[in-house]
């Protein structure tokens, strides 16, 4: 036991594409989970599938297939959103549903060719990332915190109040489908180390672990990120020493996180609550006499 | 100089008419009520003029530019109506705050001092300079109220639109907020302002405007309450209200 597995070079290459996917998740998801999206980036995992279908299909990458089929499928969803139309349940559900099925679909289609296993885009397979999959992860992870960093004032207030932003005069459609795209990307960049169906899970959860101790947005962000990291690193180290599922062993960490702060933050309060006031002692019960 | 302008303006929801061909002009200076029951149309009337919901007919110009051309948003600061404070994630109220300097900040622009100075001037106008730093989901309705009228000032704009801003806030808000309100008007801003009952505003307000059924009833100085509504233990209980005394009317 000990960081011994490292000595290889598939598990340095595991671990940076799985800190690279912890990093830009949780910065994407901060926004979505002020939107109230949380779950909207399971939803663009399940487009995402279909692109991967059309890129073994067609021989070309799957990554970039992935990417520009989950951007086309973020912008329609972004554009359902805008309307608000209650409707718009249904045609989630007909992207989404669509999706998973069109690449499960497709992959299938192209078993002949390639020997493309459907659970490693599904749950991830961080342990085979070759040196080009760390160049692509790492050009599209930049991008998504560039957008997500960069951007974050404006964001933050299309997210916090569109209306308001609305009459600020900020180009809110442009944001909105730049959001939307972006969180396309996250989701191809986290493709590998966690897998299309864990995605939202480190897009979500390390926000509801850090919300759950943070006051402002800007350190919420933070935190999260910090979070997805840590959730990141060692999910690797422990799938990698033990053995087990990478993508699932993250996704657990990052819950273990949540359920241990979770706690933590309930025993604070209830301490603080139970102590007395400063200078107030309580009076006794009984007094016993000597 | 006209800042705002509406002619004719039609807007309907599903066919039903909510603003049924209404014209209003607002002068540079004016302190302006728009008053009226809940559903008389009074805030669409206020979000057709600031082009947040499309009119089906008339016109209407900002500063005395059609809305279609108007880019100069930066000289409007928006109050909108208070939604629950539950948003996903917590912001302090500084930041969102200075939400409000990014209509005078150009995108991907760092904040530079004169844009900090503007928060922290906005916030000390609402009296919220030392909760700066707390979530606002931590405070109470009227000062998440005056955060957002915080955060309209922190734009230093000409023009301050508040929709129902004194709806279910405490006399000490009400109180901080009529005190920003006139400071902003005695730089010379012009004030529209949605409500329900004026309460401390009414000895600033110039003009008041009273819609109902989506036509303006009244243009002109603040009507006084007739009959028993003038009387002065009348406390404007109404028997629909989910608050009302139960078996006072049944």
């Amino acid at each position: 036991m000990g960081l011994g597995i490292f000595q290889y070079d598939f598990m340095v290459r595991a671990l940076i594409g799985a800190l690279i996917t912890g990093a830009t998740a949780p910065a994407l998801g901060t926004y979505l989970v002020q939107r109230r999206l949380a779950l909207i980036g399971d939803g663009i995992g399940h487009i995402a599938l279909t692109g991967v279908g059309v890129g073994l299909l067609t021989s070309t990458s799957p990554v970039l297939a992935a990417v520009l089929v989950a951007a086309a499928g973020a912008i329609a969803v972004e554009l359902v959103r805008e309307r608000g139309r209650t409707s718009g349940d249904i045609a989630l559900a007909l992207l989404f549903y669509g999706g998973i099925s069109g690449g499960v679909f497709l992959v299938a289609l192209s078993s002949s060719k390639t020997t493309a296993n459907l659970m490693a885009y599904l749950f991830g397979s961080p342990l085979t990332t070759s040196r080009v999959d760390l160049v692509v992860m790492a050009v599209l992870g930049t991008g998504v915190l560039a957008v997500t960093l960069l951007l974050r004032p404006w964001l933050f207030a299309i997210c916090h109040d569109e209306e308001y932003a609305r009459v600020s005069g900020l180009p809110v459609r442009t944001l909105n489908l730049l959001l939307a795209v972006t969180t396309a990307v996250t989701v191809t960049v986290a493709m590998r180390a966690v897998g299309l169906l864990l995605v939202s899970a480190l897009m979500v959860v390390p926000v509801a672990t850090a919300q759950l101790v943070t006051r402002g947005f800007r350190a919420t962000m933070a935190a999260a990120m910090a979070i997805g990291l840590v959730a990141a690193g060692l999910g690797v180290w422990t799938a990698g020493t033990y053995d087990t599922a990478p993508g699932a062993t993250i996704v657990l960490v990052a819950i273990a996180a949540f359920l241990v702060t979770a706690v933590a933050t309930g025993a604070w309060r209830a301490i603080r609550r139970h102590r007395p006031a400063d200078g107030q002692i309580e009076p006794p019960d009984v007094v016993l006499e000597p | 100089m006209n800042v705002i302008e509406l002619d004719s303006a039609v807007v309907g929801y599903g066919g039903r008419a909510v603003l049924d061909h209404v014209s209003l002009t607002v002068a540079a200076g004016e302190i302006v009520a728009i008053l009226g029951a809940n559903g008389s149309g009074k805030s669409t009337l206020i979000r057709a003029a600031l082009g947040l919901v499309p009119l089906a007919g008339g016109g209407a110009r900002l500063f005395g530019t059609t809305l279609r051309r108007f880019r100069q948003w930066r000289r409007i600061g928006y109050v909108p109506q208070r939604v629950g404070a539950g948003s996903g994630v917590p912001a302090t109220v500084r930041e969102v705050v200075s939400a409000g300097r990014l209509a005078r900040r150009g995108l991907l622009r760092p904040a530079r001092a004169a844009d900090r100075r503007a928060v922290e001037g906005a916030l000390a106008a609402v009296g919220l300079a030392d909760r700066a730093a707390d979530p606002v989901g931590t405070l109470s309705g009227g000062q998440q109220q005056r955060a957002l009228i915080a955060r309209a000032l922190a734009g230093e704009p000409d023009l301050l639109v508040l929709d129902e801003p004194t709806a279910g806030v405490d006399a000490a808000s009400q109180d901080a907020f009529a005190g920003a309100l006139a400071a902003f008007s005695r730089r010379g801003g012009t004030v529209v302002l949605v409500a329900h009952e004026l309460g401390p505003l009414e000895p600033l307000v110039t003009r008041a405007v009273v819609v109902h059924l989506g036509k303006i009833a009244h243009d002109g100085p603040v009507p006084r309450p007739a009959g028993h509504h003038a009387h002065p233990d009348h406390d404007h209980v109404h028997p629909h209200a989910p608050d009302a005394e139960r078996g006072l009317w049944a």
